[in-house]
């Protein structure tokens, strides 16, 4: 089965949570650092394509 | 510090919004907490920093020195060919304030008032029973703990995350969200530091700008903001690209690393719900244009604590009894807010000749009426000369 997730890269992560705001299934959150919750993301590219900093991309 | 087991109200998150409720509801007699997740109150920021005189003087705050970085006098506004508006009279004039100090000082209010206020506590869940927003689960140094009430406010910013465990959806389309990455720099050179400088054009910032709001003579937030929904290249690279071409900025030296998402629209009809309410960025209460959000924060924080004590008086806390505050709200600013919005679709959907057209024809009076949701029907009719498809109907005409 496909994993549904995104991976961050922490370097380049502010922690702004603007992927959390434009999440359209609540499946992202701002604890220590964004987690990605696998049982509901759907792997739509809408937080991938709106980080400022390019910090998310697709668990392959 | 003794968190007790109930609360009249709990606000979640101690920005401008949540310490405006909090001190209105304390000062309407009304047993207040407010939690917030950071360490520190104000920090870190996720703005540009600026307020108008006219707003401070609409919302009767008479801020300290301490919280003031900047007087500012007004703005150039800077088409694709370089071409140039001066934005500068009274209406223009404000400030560049030092978020993390007036944060704070918005907090001492509240507590000087008789709200608590506890940070590091950050708020994981909704207590919710028999269609009823009841109460907040806490994360107390590792520890959950259940802390009840008559009325949640949901003040915790863009992310919203307080409304969506409520089942009221935010409406967070990446259409609606601009995507912003600021630098806060020193050791730069500006034009002016008391002017605010903004960038436009396509190729700068896609559907946005870039702005330059001075901090001191050599200091100033430079960022950017960019349609979300942009796939092209990051806000950050913009930015980089951007000051790496100027070298008054590309000089200085970047002390202060912000990014964030900024509501440019998504207005809502109803902000309620059974025992909870929302107030400021977590219901996308800003002007579309600026992106500024303090002051609408500040407003609607007084007005739902008004609609928060009339459900005390009725001993009701349903959806219904709340609804006064979507009706005082958009009464006092949704309609003028709705009208900044339209302005914004249309001048975002403007290709760089079009701004260039724009900036030949209007002046600086032009723009900041525009900025407030003034004078549409001048746009309309500029839209029309130009044969700009589509902007009357936009703006509703």
């Amino acid at each position: 089965m496909m994993i549904m997730s995104v991976l961050v890269n922490n370097s380049k992560c502010v922690k702004c949570a603007g992927c959390v705001s434009v999440c359209p299934k609540d499946a992202l959150a701002l604890k220590s650092e964004i987690v990605c919750d696998e049982k509901k993301c759907i792997n739509c590219e809408i937080c991938i394509t709106f980080c400022p900093a390019g910090a998310l991309r697709i668990k392959k | 510090m003794e968190i007790k087991e109930s609360y009249d109200v709990i606000i979640v998150g101690a920005g401008p919004a949540g310490s405006s409720t909090a001190k209105t509801c304390a000062e309407l007699g009304l047993d207040v907490v407010v939690f917030d997740r950071n360490n520190e109150v104000g920090a870190p920021k996720r703005c540009g920093e600026g307020i108008s005189f006219n707003a401070l003087k609409r919302l009767d705050l008479d801020i300290p020195q301490k919280c003031i970085a900047q007087a500012i006098d007004g703005a150039y506004a800077y088409a694709p060919d370089g071409k140039e508006v001066k934005i500068q009279f009274e209406g223009t004039k404000g400030y560049v304030l030092e978020r993390k100090v007036f944060d704070k000082w918005l907090c001492y209010q509240a507590a000087k008032s008789g709200a608590k206020i506890i940070s590091k506590t950050p708020v994981t869940d909704l207590i919710l029973e028999d269609g009823f927003v009841k109460g907040v689960v806490i994360d107390v140094h590792g520890q959950e703990k259940k802390v009840y009430s008559k009325i949640v406010v949901a003040a915790d910013g863009v992310e919203s995350m307080i409304m969506r465990k409520a089942g009221i959806r935010t409406n967070k389309s990446p259409t609606l969200v601009d995507s912003g990455y600021q630098y806060e720099m020193a050791g730069i050179d500006m034009r002016d530091p008391h002017m605010i400088e903004l960038f436009f054009g396509n190729k700068i910032a896609s559907r946005g700008y870039v702005w330059v709001f001075p901090k001191g003579e050599h200091e100033a937030n430079v960022g950017i903001g960019i349609s979300g929904a942009h796939k092209e290249k990051k806000a950050k690279e913009y930015l980089d690209d951007f000051i790496a071409s100027h070298p008054g900025l590309a000089k200085g030296s970047i002390i202060e690393v912000n990014a964030g998402s900024i509501p440019v629209g998504g207005l809502m009809e109803d902000m309620v719900g059974n025992g909870i309410i929302g107030v400021g960025d977590a219901v996308n209460q800003v002007n579309a244009i600026h992106g500024g959000g303090i002051p609408e924060a500040i407003t609607a924080g007084k007005l739902a604590a008004q609609s928060i004590k009339l459900c005390f008086d009725m001993n009701n806390f349903s959806k219904q009894v709340l609804s006064e505050y979507n009706k005082q709200w958009w009464e006092l600013r949704g309609k003028h807010l709705k009208n900044v919005e339209k302005v914004r679709e249309t001048v975002e959907n403007m290709t760089d000749d079009n701004l260039n057209d724009l900036a030949d024809v209007l002046n600086g009076e032009d723009l900041s009426d525009f900025a407030h949701g003034k004078n549409i029907m001048k746009l309309v009719k500029i839209a029309a000369k130009y044969k700009l498809k589509g902007v009357a109907r936009k703006l509703g005409f």
